[in-house]
């Protein structure tokens, strides 16, 4: 026990370091994927068919496999298959390889939620719109955008929620997120060796920042609860 | 002149003709009501009216103005084809009213939108958003909803939403208000209160098609009534005629349920 309280800043201060990184994760992921999602939504409810198959292929493929596996793939085959290593080297070249494969990847997933979204609204929205000379694009943006929004809160907090735990798999390319900055106690970092708790410590983290983004989601969703 | 002529509307989906060469005019501040069997080709001859199908041969004209007509190549330019619609307003079954908008809102969005279109809107903004404003509380007011323009659509009941929804049609102030069976998600009581703002409506010579199977009330407010039976106008004509005295076998027999309760 004494030997943890003195052990304790030092820790901290790694762990502080690496959740800086996870946190980095987390919002470049979202801000990349909120659009690309609605992009390949778009896509994939396209009537123009060689899109709407690319769009769904892509999900497929990408829903598939493990994300981990993305993560391996996006990061050493540039370099170690084409002999053209893109992402440069260093931890700025893991991160942009894992951000790169956490926004398709999560991009995917937002993609299927946006459709469920959109596709839910019943067409006599749409009709209604339309008969009151409506364009399409005023009838998304001015009738159907918040009733969507309303609806795939619920699902998008869950992915969210997700996707803070996940970024823990960028530790497969070495990114220097908390878990790496843990796991660095066990073998050896700062004078200290064999420390298995800072690992485990990490949890509380993931635990306090989840708490948050939960209370906040539910706020949003209680302020779309006006209408039904 | 007829303010609607429709000519030999032809429609069908997959291989199904739902409407079978469809012909009738109307005059305008005449209420007309279309009665018949549901999958006779009602809601979609209301469709067709309001662009929402197109038609697969036929013509449509108002006011002198040939709005549809298959044998010209289709203009069918979005833009047109939205000028063209509000020619129209249509009264959906299901009221179709935008649940995030209060009543007011709902009444005047379309309004407010169209009026960002205009190229003076920006130097008279104030004046016209007021005027929308104005004449929707104008027109809640006369569907007796004077106090409940700020609800949200979830607060009122079937009949006061069809209400808000009639009024929405109206503040574009179409030339023709199309009803598609407007009470027929209404419970008895409801569908009284929207009959009677119809009603008020057709004292006022607005031009109105009405498809509904409320019988006794197509009887009193029509000037006009179409019986339609598998995609064709099987009769129309004085609703004393067609609902009193049917001449075909096929109407008489849709009729005589109604015969037999008021008899």
């Amino acid at each position: 026990m004494q030997l943890i309280i003195e052990q304790f800043p030092i820790v901290i201060r790694s762990l502080n370091i690496g959740f800086l990184q996870t946190l980095k994760l987390f919002f470049v992921t979202l801000i990349g994927a909120f659009p690309l999602g609605l992009v390949i939504a778009f896509g994939s409810m396209s009537h123009f068919r060689p899109l709407r198959y690319f769009s769904r292929f892509l999900v497929w493929i990408i829903r598939g496999t493990p994300l981990m596996i993305q993560l391996l793939i996006f990061y050493y085959f540039p370099g170690l298959v084409l002999h053209t290593p893109i992402w440069g080297s260093g931890e700025s070249g893991r991160f942009l390889a894992a951000s790169i494969s956490f926004i398709l990847n999560y991009a995917c997933y937002f993609s299927e939620i946006y459709r469920g979204g959109i596709q839910s609204i019943p067409v006599g929205q749409t009709e209604a719109g339309l008969v009151l000379g409506m364009t399409k694009s005023q009838i998304f943006f001015r009738v159907k955008l918040l009733q969507m929004i309303k609806r795939i809160v619920p699902p998008m907090s869950n992915e969210i929620i997700t996707l803070v735990k996940d970024t823990s798999l960028s530790r497969i390319i070495a990114l220097q997120e908390i878990i790496w900055a843990g796991q660095s106690f066990l073998k050896g970092s700062q004078g200290i060796s064999g420390a298995i708790w800072p690992l485990f410590f990490t949890a509380v983290y993931y635990l306090i920042w989840n708490g948050l983004l939960t209370t906040l989601l539910g706020c949003l969703e209680k302020r779309l609860d006006y209408f039904k | 002149m007829a303010i609607l002529e429709v000519q030999h509307i032809q429609k069908t989906f997959e291989k199904t003709q739902v409407l079978k060469d469809i012909s009738f005019s109307m005059e305008k501040g005449q209420t007309v009501s279309i009665i018949g069997s549901s999958g006779s080709g009602k809601t979609t001859l209301l469709r067709c009216l309001n662009f929402l199908e197109r038609p697969d041969s036929g013509m449509i004209r108002v006011n002198g103005e040939t709005l549809f007509d298959s044998s010209v190549p289709a203009a069918g330019k979005e833009r047109e084809i939205r000028r063209k619609r509000l020619h129209f307003g249509l009264v959906f079954q299901s009221f179709n009213l935008f649940p995030q908008y209060t009543a007011l809102q709902n009444v005047m969005l379309a309004g407010q939108l169209l009026a960002k279109e205009m190229p003076d809107y920006k130097i008279h903004k104030k004046e016209k958003l007021l005027a929308i404003e104005q004449q929707a509380k104008d027109l809640l007011g006369q569907m007796g909803l004077s106090d409940r323009m700020d609800n949200y659509p979830h607060q009122l009941s079937g009949g006061q939403c069809q209400r808000v929804a009639i009024a929405r049609a109206l503040a574009l102030t179409p030339d023709i208000l199309c009803f598609d069976e407007p009470t027929s998600a209404l419970d008895p009581e409801l569908t009284g209160e929207v009959l009677h703002v119809i009603r008020e409506l057709a004292s006022k010579e607005t031009t109105m098609i009405i498809v509904t199977h409320e019988m006794a009330f197509a009887r009193d407010v029509a000037d006009h009534v179409i019986f339609m039976d598998d995609g064709t106008i099987l009769e129309q004509g004085s609703p004393k005629d067609v609902i009193e005295h049917p001449k075909e076998e096929r109407t008489r027999q849709f009729l005589s349920r109604f015969h037999q309760e008021t008899h």
